[in-house]
């Protein structure tokens, strides 16, 4: 019925649309076709006339209305330092092209109004004139090598080549549907490599190479965390994308740049003002003194909400409008506050585990350094008056399978016993090997008593006085943890160090 | 004087014409022996262009309707659209607790993809170019037909076949393709990606390479016709700026048509036979692909090495039109014919060397973009050129406001204000702010879209007594043409605005983000009009329906004072369009309020002293 009834509608309106037309059809047999032409000539010019006057003003007055919702003019100036150079070039185009659209529209209607025939006009033959030509061909041409001219020296500025020398904070970005990943160098300052191939959906999302170093210390944030970035410093963000193409859209910064799979490319930008610097700009005006959310009047202004916002400007599927990300931009020393409170994605996630290259392979320089640290601590620990424990878990040695041989990575750690035992003249320590129940009991007793004095000998070749050492067997009686369990075996293969004087 | 020039002229052609003996074979009529060869499989370009004409103004309406039903979703996010899903079915996703119609994000962006397929290819290249090239050339250049009137009939065929391909996609069950009019990969390559990459993205694919062999064919065709059957003493310099248009159209498309081609095969190939052009290192739905090597900017390449030409493709024919219709009905000779055509030319070799600024920011080296800067800014200067020509037309003219000049001076008018922002664009640095987003969006809609349309119009109200004896209703084309400059003007305006403030475009919602959500209200006022600007085209639809059988009669061969050989046929329309001899031509199309004769035809032969070109 409904339908019926729509169809009904439409038919009578062309019903009156066809009529509305007859209307010229009759005039013209009334008043004679010359005259209907003339009359219509002179209404058109007219409309022709008021339609100008009514466009132009509406463009300008409408351009001056939102003028503070647009990028560059208001509030919302430029958020990073290249920002402005293009928002200069978009005015100074502006106003050339904003020149000749008013000259060129008020010709064009004026024209129009002006020429139409009348009783008695008639046409000249005007039909060229080189002079005129060469000038209209002349002006235009100045006008855009000029632009050509600024344009380019912009963007040439924009995407400059940086050295190792220059001081820069590298990002990366990677779009993938429908989200960002956001990775941070970390304290090398340069991002490990990637391969699509490597990539796990639970354990290594970005598909980062372990065995490439760099990737040691890269931060990956949290799929909504904010990305914080410090005011006033270079950052480079490396744009990459996983499965289809997405754009990676700072408005606020004027950065855009696609990111293609298996092609990274990268924008180089400078935010000069924090989040906190741009709510303030912000609330200086009228709009955006308003509540954030109309339905809470109480709540916080407009301009407390702001945020920075990432946005992809690729489509890339049926989420490409949901691809949010906040910037926010603080200053270097909270940056380095912040920086300083986020943990490596492999020292988290991946070290010594079933994925970690370097498990029982490799300490890294900051690991040792850190272990020299705590292990000071433990000694100082058990040291002390207040102690509870006399004893010490040599953590990293570790020697080969069913061998009393030790591995490479032990010695960082019996170097630094080395250390302290020679601080302390006094100090007499007895060595105490341990292992699971795999095996036959005797051979463990064995095993574990070989392991002791292992780690005995390699005191004493490193200058520790034999006098202050000694070494026991434990085989398998003293378990720390159940022997039912990898895990469990594996904390009970130890080595520990017990004060046996101070 | 209009009765006595008419006489003069059937008796000039009859005496001084040129007989190629056409009618001495009947060759010609063989093909119209019934209904069916007469109107369907007509080989006649007067058919075949009012063919295309008619299927473009049926792609028109579904574009143009498409592109009501997403403004509909951005301009009231907050209004049920559950009253079209008896239409739409389960692309409209009914919320069962507030019983909130939306439409489903995927059919979103499919309709913005086949919006903006639909109205490139098959309205603006077929509908427009298809429809003037054929009308016009044989007739303007007093040729019998085109060169090849069986390519010409297949040409037209090859473009229905792509249109029935493309319908056919619009009820798929996984949707038509929606990946974007540009279908750039890896997007449009890997079904994974989104569900209109299936079978959609494949039944496009094959929909536009059947249209890029109509294209191609009937190119040729322009070609050889401009080149070689041109009547005697029509000169090159003597054509019209339409022919000039269409010619330098044609060969635009012969040369960038094959490459998008290419492109597309390699997209083929990438489909279905495991090859790697355009993809590397993908991880998409759990998987990494086995793709590497290849490169997504490639694509982009080819694209675009078709697409910006395309831009021009679509433009120059309407330029063209405008010219024409301007001189006619300004009563004067369009001022600087010769700076015209070398402005068409210049337009067309530049259109060849600026694609990359599709591209700045699509990870090409930066470097290279400052070639594509200067040459993109370079194509100012020709259009520039052309507008104050046009402007200078009107200087002096004596012009008659019907509704084929209202519409030819509203082309100026968009191509005016959508030309300058192109001036924003063309430039790479202020290109970072802008690409991609609504600015783009207002940019090619008014300088390609609207202008092209309008130039269209400026056409069909020109030539339609040709095309069909009669007259298109005045007052309605006035509605027509008033409506639609107000409502285009209405909603491509505001979205520069909208693009200033960065929102981008292809955005199915803008609700998540603090800094593209505050534009509701402009957002409305854009789908208000867009609904209106509708509505008015289908006065225009109903005009022209109706004026086919009960227009006011065209009593006279040559209604508009015209100079052009097309209005020295007969009333009738006539298979080798002239009944006897072919008409000698003498001069420039141009001759108008010239020695105080208000026009002069072309086959006039001179007064002893006077020049006949320009």
């Amino acid at each position: 019925m409904t339908y019926l009834i729509a169809f009904a509608i439409i038919f009578l309106l062309a019903v009156i649309v066809i009529q509305i037309g007859k209307v010229t059809e009759l005039a013209s047999k009334i008043r004679g076709e010359e005259e209907v032409e003339l009359h219509n000539n002179n209404t058109q010019g007219k409309w022709a006339v008021i339609f100008m006057v009514v466009f132009l003003v509406g463009c300008i007055y409408s351009a001056y209305y939102y003028k503070n919702t647009m990028l560059g003019y208001g509030p919302l100036t430029s958020a990073s330092e290249h920002g402005f150079e293009l928002d200069s070039i978009f005015n100074v185009t502006l106003i050339f092209t904003g020149i000749v659209f008013v000259l060129t529209h008020i010709l064009l209607f004026w024209y129009t109004y002006k020429y139409r025939k009348q009783r008695g006009t008639k046409a000249i033959f005007y039909a060229h004139d080189t002079k005129l030509e060469m000038i209209w061909t002349a002006i235009p041409a100045i006008v855009m090598t000029f632009l050509v001219a600024r344009g380019l020296v912009a963007w040439n500025n924009i995407f400059p080549t940086l050295t190792d020398q220059d001081k820069f904070v590298e990002i990366e970005a990677t779009g993938y549907q429908f989200a960002w990943d956001i990775r941070y160098a970390g304290a090398d300052g340069k991002l490990g490599n990637k391969d699509f191939r490597l990539i796990d959906l639970a354990k290594n999302s970005l598909g980062m190479d372990w065995t490439d170093e760099h990737s040691v210390d890269d931060i990956v944030l949290g799929g909504t965390d904010k990305i914080v970035l410090p005011v006033d410093t270079t950052v480079r963000v490396r744009i990459t994308a996983k499965d289809v193409l997405h754009n990676f859209y700072l408005p606020h910064f004027r950065v855009k740049m696609d990111a293609v799979p298996g092609l990274p490319t990268s924008f180089i930008f400078k935010p000069v003002k924090t989040t906190k610097e741009f709510r303030q700009q912000l609330s200086e005006y009228p709009e955006w003194q308003v509540p954030a959310d109309p339905n809470d009047p109480t709540g916080p202004k407009r301009w407390e909400t702001f945020e920075y916002e990432l946005a992809c400007a690729e489509l890339c599927g049926k989420g490409h409008y949901s691809m949010r990300r906040i910037v926010e931009i603080v200053t270097r020393d909270e940056y380095n506050v912040w920086l300083a409170s986020q943990k490596s994605f492999y020292m988290t996630n991946i070290r010594n585990t079933a994925d970690d290259p370097y498990k029982g392979k490799k300490l890294f320089s900051f690991e040792i350094k850190a272990r020299e640290q705590e292990l000071k601590t433990e000694f100082a620990k058990v040291l002390s008056d207040s102690a509870i424990t006399n004893t010490i878990l040599l953590k990293h040695v570790f020697f080969e399978t069913g061998s009393d041989k030790l591995s490479d990575l032990s010695k960082h750690e019996l170097d630094n016993v080395v250390k302290i035992m020679n601080e302390r003249a006094s100090m007499k320590v007895e060595l105490g090997g341990h292992t699971d129940n795999v095996g036959d009991a005797a051979m463990n007793q064995e095993l574990s008593q070989k392991r002791a004095s292992s780690v005995l000998n390699y005191l004493i070749s490193n200058g520790v006085a034999s006098a202050k050492l000694s070494a026991r067997g434990y085989g398998q009686n003293n378990p720390v943890e159940s022997n039912d369990t990898p895990e469990g075996r594996d904390k009970n293969r130890r080595t520990e160090l017990k004060i046996i004087s101070k | 004087m209009a009765n006595t020039t008419i006489y003069e002229e059937d008796v000039l052609i009859k005496e001084q014409g040129f007989n190629d003996h056409f009618h001495d074979h009947h060759h010609g009529d063989k093909y119209q022996t019934n209904f069916i060869f007469h109107y369907v499989f007509s080989m006649d370009h007067k058919i075949i262009a009012r063919q295309f004409l008619i299927t473009g103004m049926i792609w028109a309406i579904i574009g143009a309707a498409m592109s009501v039903v997403f403004r509909m979703q951005l301009g009231f996010p907050e209004e049920s659209l559950a009253w079209i899903k008896p239409f739409l079915g389960k692309w409209i996703e009914i919320d069962p607790t507030t019983g909130m119609g939306k439409l489903v994000p995927e059919f979103y962006y499919a309709l913005v993809t086949m919006h903006g397929t639909i109205i490139v290819f098959f309205v603006l290249t077929a509908g427009l170019s298809g429809t003037f090239s054929n009308l016009l050339i044989p007739l303007q250049l007093g040729a019998r037909d085109m060169a090849s009137p069986f390519l010409n009939m297949l040409s037209y065929w090859f473009f229905f076949l792509a249109g029935i391909i493309m319908f056919y996609s619009l009820f798929l069950s996984t949707g038509p393709f929606s990946g974007g009019w540009v279908a750039y990969p890896p997007l449009s390559a890997l079904p994974q990606a989104s569900s209109g990459s299936g079978t959609g993205m494949t039944l496009w694919i094959m929909s536009l390479t059947f249209f890029v062999v109509s294209v191609l064919l009937g190119g040729i065709n322009y070609i050889t016709t401009v080149l070689n059957l041109r009547t005697k003493g029509m000169t090159l310099w003597r054509m019209p700026l339409t022919i000039w248009a269409f010619f330098v159209t044609a060969i635009l498309g012969l040369l960038s048509f094959p490459v998008l081609a290419s492109g597309f095969f390699m997209l083929i190939f990438d489909r279905s036979l495991g090859t790697s052009f355009f993809l590397s290192e993908i991880f998409i739905e759990g998987q990494a692909l086995d793709r590497v090597g290849g490169s997504p900017i490639l694509f982009q390449h080819l694209f675009w090495f078709l697409g910006h030409p395309e831009v021009y493709i679509i433009i120059l024919p309407a330029m063209g039109l405008v010219s024409e219709v301007m001189s006619v009905h300004a009563r004067k000779p369009i001022f600087g014919y010769r700076a015209m055509v070398y402005s068409i030319m210049a337009i067309g070799f530049l259109s060849f060397i600026v694609w990359a600024h599709h591209m700045f920011m699509s990870g090409v080296n930066p470097f290279l973009s400052n070639f594509f800067v200067v040459f993109t800014l370079i194509i100012a200067v020709p259009s520039a050129v052309k507008v104050f020509n046009w402007i200078t037309t009107l200087y002096g003219g004596n012009l008659r406001l019907n509704t084929p000049m209202l519409f030819a001076i509203g082309f100026v008018s968009m191509f005016i204000s959508g030309g300058l922002t192109g001036i924003f664009l063309g430039n790479s640095a202020i290109d970072i702010q802008l690409h991609d987003t609504y600015f783009v969006v207002a940019h090619f809609h008014i300088v390609m879209g609207v202008a092209a349309m309008f130039g269209m119009f400026a056409g069909i109200y020109h030539w339609y007594p040709k095309m069909y004896g009669r007259f298109m209703n005045e007052t309605l084309g006035k509605i027509h043409f008033w409506g639609t400059i107000i409502s285009a003007y209405a909603i491509f305006w505001p979205m520069h605005y909208i693009g200033m403030a960065g929102v981008p475009r292809r955005y199915f919602s803008f609700e998540s983000f603090d800094a593209f959500k505050h534009f509701a209200d402009l957002n409305k006022f854009i789908t208000i009009f867009a609904i209106i600007s509708f509505a008015l085209q289908l006065v225009f639809v109903i005009n022209f329906f109706y004026s086919i059988w009960y227009g006011k009669k065209m009593k006279t061969k040559n209604p508009w004072g015209a100079n052009s050989l097309e209005w020295t046929t007969p009333i009738e329309p006539i298979h080798g369009n002239w009944p006897g001899n072919l008409p000698v031509v003498h001069r420039w199309p141009y001759d108008y309020s010239k020695d105080e004769r208000e026009f002069i035809p072309q086959h006039i032969p001179l007064k002893e002293g006077e020049i006949g070109d320009h």
